[in-house]
């Protein structure tokens, strides 16, 4: 499998997400610079997070503008996995390609703890690998994951599956219905405040994240083994 | 020289004494007039008042700065450079340095903070490093004020922001609050950062004729004399001076770091220097005078954010985000591409001359001509005078204070809420100290570790500073500040490398002051010499004081030190129920200067624990053979609130409680802060080796899988306390003040 991870200006878990896919999965991975303008030679594509343009005007408002991103809704529409985390998924969302807003963090500071999270749908490229229901530990680092859609979308997302992830026991910056990961309807476009990526290593004390990356590399091997067989 | 039409004449600076409110006295002015051999013109007298300011000069400093040790076979690049960089092997080495941003920061928290954040970023990157972790030492007065509370509010937030957006994880520091700081809290950023060995820069304007560029943001008018506003003592009329202060961009930072560091693996680089404090100046003159050569720049060519900018302006601003390079003649093209990639400015605004002389042109004509070495080493250097202050006498001779505490379980939850105790969930919970996927022991622990990857090594890294024991004492408190750094390294499983220092203390002007300023030097000397942590870099910041008072004085230590291997990484926390628990060093009757004396009598007095530094030095490299062979579950350094307290924190979040029994008199072995000592639990499989290994080890009990914290003497119990009331009382205090109306 060979993912791209896309690099903003400002862009800050670009690395993170590089070494998650590098040692955590053991698969090719490569950065793709913003001004790049085609995708098609890869397989799986993430959005990582930090601030990209500093978060000016609005998180993520600026990037969706970038070179790269038609590319992006491209793949997103080949059905290609794409995984946006924190800003990532910010800029998901300024896209269109997954419905909602980010508001600031209720309590307006910045939050940065390891935080629990239920898996609410493990039918997804993304989380075949969890048990349905299950609680994962995953570090959160916003001040604008505070999740905001309005009441027909929400029924909308609830009563598709596409709520993936909620906070769990407690939910840390106010958004909506607990909201911490969202899919899009076709189900290959995720974006998720919390990061996975920063929870694939034993010496970092966590690994619950990992397996949101096997899941990708599961799909991506049935997929890939169903096109040549 | 032309004049502009709206600046003083040479003539009018003179008669009418102007230099004067840049912060020159009449002797420096007389002394520039002597070096030039003439009257110098306005922009000049701004280029001598911010190269001789404290902040850029270390005038008053420097000849106690001499006594640091700075040497040793591990030491890359000592004091002088942007950072200094210490060997790691495997071609590696780390770079770390410490510096304050205290005045911006009482006058404008959040920004000042920033831009203390960006520019000891800038320090490290400027190296060719790249910033592997972020620290800090923060100090405000009491949480009860509102003032104070904004402050600390307003600071933390400035840290974060600009920490978190640089994708630099900040994973450590201290915070301490006492009525001192009311009106001048200090704000120390440290930042370290990981560099090949081959990739070492210098701020070196080598090579005559070749190009000087500007790098980095435009320049606009803020930050104009910062460096001489944070050379004077704060007063009532300092809220005026608000201009002084930067404003941060820390996009503008990141776009800056990954340039820089593509920048040095490009061979036509020839030196970087930041422009930090005195911006453009003091970047031009020193990497000019370290070379020993002259820099001529067309200001026209600076790039500028505001219009019809003076050359004064130019040069004194310290706008943020800017660098100053030196590349051979003929590749500027080559360094142009790599800033645009990063949509920043990279402009030739002059050449590296052959007379050693900074010279400036400025519409076609030049504005200043002047020696760079008179800017930049020539300052005049002041050996104040010194006095022992009578209230030290009376300290050292006074009669020992003996605490009165009866309920044992209420004075221990009750240091357990104060601020400096208490934990900073508050605080590092706003800061990303995960970003980089390396921050193997998080805040809160004795010493953050922070893996190199692609290697089994680590780096552990702290800064201390007990500034009560100075207060007292300032040789002793001196050593002390050393030795706790080394103690938090050591517990955390790492050898300690050297030392960075910010050396916080009041106006120098008063010989009270400069005695504290040369004992509490003279004590973290010995203590560098003995524990072998050279200093390698740091900061001064004088003249901290309010209309009140000086503060206590405050020399923090930033120390980094090597883990060989990860799995020797050790944290506070109990591990496992049955460990057995040690304590490394017997407690004395010394609760002057104590977090307990604090909390009840609310003053400090007295002498502060002593330390012996032979025994230091033993105790320390005895748990760190013990730890590396694998006998140590935990270690914790035992500082303040004393032994009490250390049990407190390593039982916190883990669901353990601990069975301990004293001898003595409970309130000294509970609460006593006699030094170099450590709690260490140890499983039973290794007590024997344990206790062969280390001398002083005294056996306190075991860890239980009942959430209580019991502890007995002989034949009663003294303590006995739930965990779960414990961490309430240490994890609820700080958000508590926050949170509560005034």
């Amino acid at each position: 499998m060979k993912t791209a991870v896309i690099v903003f200006p400002g862009s800050n878990c670009d690395s993170d997400m590089f070494y998650a896919i590098k040692d955590g999965l053991g698969e090719d991975v490569s950065y793709v610079w913003h001004t790049e303008t085609t995708l098609d030679d890869y397989d799986a594509i993430m959005i990582p997070g930090g601030f990209s343009y500093g978060d000016y005007l609005r998180s993520g408002a600026i990037a969706r503008f970038s070179n790269i991103m038609p590319a992006v809704v491209k793949a997103a529409k080949a059905g290609k996995p794409i995984l946006g985390v924190c800003n990532g998924f910010q800029v998901l969302l300024e896209a269109g390609l997954l419905p909602g807003a980010m508001l600031r963090n209720k309590e307006l500071k910045f939050i940065c703890q390891t935080t629990p999270l239920v898996v609410e749908n493990n039918n997804t490229i993304f989380t075949k690998e969890y048990e349905d229901n299950e609680v994962i530990q995953v570090p959160i680092a916003h001040g604008e994951g505070n999740y905001f859609c309005d009441g027909r979308t929400l029924q909308q997302l609830e009563e598709n599956n596409q709520v993936v992830f909620k906070y769990h026991s407690k939910n840390p910056n106010g958004s909506v219905a607990d909201i911490a990961g969202i899919i899009n309807e076709q189900g290959n476009v995720l974006g998720m405040m919390p990061h996975p990526e920063r929870a694939v290593d034993d010496i970092l004390g966590n690994k619950d994240g990992l397996r949101l990356f096997q899941s990708i590399l599961k799909h991506w091997r049935e997929s890939h083994a169903a096109v040549t067989s | 020289m032309p004049l502009l039409h709206h600046e003083p004449s040479p003539e009018l600076i003179y008669g009418d004494k102007i230099y004067r409110q840049m912060g020159l006295s009449d002797k420096e002015y007389d002394m520039v007039q002597d070096l030039l051999g003439r009257k110098p013109n306005y922009t000049e007298t701004g280029l001598f008042s911010v190269m001789w300011s404290e902040h850029c000069s270390y005038k008053t400093s420097k000849p106690v700065l001499k006594r640091f040790p700075t040497n040793g076979d591990h030491v890359l690049q000592g004091p002088g450079e942007g950072a200094g960089i210490v060997d790691i092997g495997d071609e590696q080495a780390v770079v770390f340095k410490i510096e304050s941003h205290n005045h911006p920061s009482a006058i404008e928290p959040y920004q000042g903070a920033a831009t203390g954040v960006g520019g000891i970023i800038r320090d490290v990157f400027s190296m060719g490093a790249r910033p592997v972790a972020l620290l800090n030492s923060l100090r405000f007065g009491e949480l009860t004020s509102p003032r104070v509370k904004y402050l600390f509010e307003q600071v933390v937030a400035g840290i974060a922001g600009y920490g978190n957006c640089m994708g630099i994880p900040t994973v450590g520091g201290e915070i301490q609050f006492d009525p001192c700081y009311n009106g001048n809290p200090l704000v120390n950023a440290m930042c370290v950062g990981l560099i090949d060995h081959k990739d070492i820069q210098v701020g070196q304007a080598k090579g005559i004729g070749n190009t000087v560029m500007y790098v980095g943001a435009a320049t606009g008018r803020d930050g104009i004399h910062g460096a001489t506003f944070a050379s004077e003592e704060l007063t009532d009329q300092s809220d005026e001076k608000r201009p002084a202060v930067q404003v941060g961009d820390p996009f503008m930072e990141k776009l800056l770091l990954e340039a820089c560091l593509e920048l040095v693996k490009c061979d036509a680089l020839v030196g970087i220097q930041d422009m930090g404090a005195a911006g453009l100046t003091s970047s031009s003159s020193e990497m000019a005078s370290k070379a020993g050569v002259g820099i001529r720049m067309d200001l026209d060519r600076i790039p500028q954010r505001e219009t019809e900018m003076t050359p004064y302006e130019m040069m004194l601003s310290e706008s943020q985000e800017r660098m100053l390079i030196v590349v051979k003649k003929g590749r500027e093209d080559e360094i142009q591409e790599i800033f645009e990639k990063w949509h920043l400015h990279a402009v030739a605004v002059g050449e590296v001359i052959e007379e050693k002389v900074l010279r400036l042109e400025h519409h076609g004509e030049m504005v200043a001509d002047v020696p760079v070495d008179a800017l930049a080493e020539e300052a005049p250097v002041y050996h104040m005078p010194s006095e022992e202050p009578e209230i030290y006498q009376s300290f050292q001779s006074g009669q020992p204070w003996m605490p009165q505490a009866d309920c044992l379980d209420e004075t221990l939850i009750n240091l357990l809420k104060q601020p400096t105790i208490a934990s900073k969930e508050w605080v590092y919970n706003q800061y990303d100290h995960m970003v980089q996927t390396n921050t193997v022991v998080t805040p809160g622990s004795d010493a953050a570790v922070v893996r190199v990857r692609g290697t089994k090594k680590a780096l552990a890294m702290t800064t201390d500073c007990n500034a009560k024991y100075l207060y007292l004492d300032p040789e002793v408190g001196g050593k002390i500040a050393v030795a706790e750094a080394a103690r938090n390294i050591v517990c955390s499983g790492g050898r300690p490398l050297a030392i960075t220092d910010c050396l916080n203390f009041g106006n120098p002007e008063k010989p009270e002051v400069f005695w504290q300023i040369e004992k509490a030097v003279d004590g973290m000397s010995e203590a560098c010499r003995t524990l072998e942590t050279p200093v390698i870099s740091g900061n001064v910041s004088l003249y901290n004081e309010t209309t009140k008072r000086p503060i206590d004085p405050t020399p923090v230590v930033g120390m980094v030190g090597l883990i060989d291997d990860v799995a020797h990484v050790t944290t506070v926390s109990f591990k496992n129920e049955g460990d057995a628990i040690y304590v490394i060093g017997r407690a004395d009757n010394e609760f002057e200067g104590s977090a307990l004396q604090l909390m009840l009598e609310q003053k400090a007095s007295g002498r502060p624990p002593q330390i012996d530094l032979a025994i230091e030095t033993k105790r320390q490299a005895q748990l760190l053979q013990a730890i590396k062979s694998g006998s140590v579950r935990s270690a914790h350094d035992i500082s303040d609130g004393g032994l009490g307290v250390a049990l407190a924190e390593s039982l916190m979040d883990t669901g353990f409680g601990a069975e301990i029994e004293l001898t003595g008199d409970p309130v000294t072995a509970l609460f006593s802060e006699s030094q170099s000592r450590f709690l260490v639990s140890v499983p039973q499989s290794e007590q024997a080796a344990f206790e062969k290994l280390v001398d002083d080890a005294i056996y306190l009990g075991q860890v239980t899988n009942q959430p209580s914290l019991k502890v007995a003497t002989e034949n009663e119990e003294i303590l006995n306390l739930n965990v779960t009331d414990l961490e309430h009382a240490w994890k609820g205090a700080i958000s508590c003040f926050m949170t509560k109306e005034n």
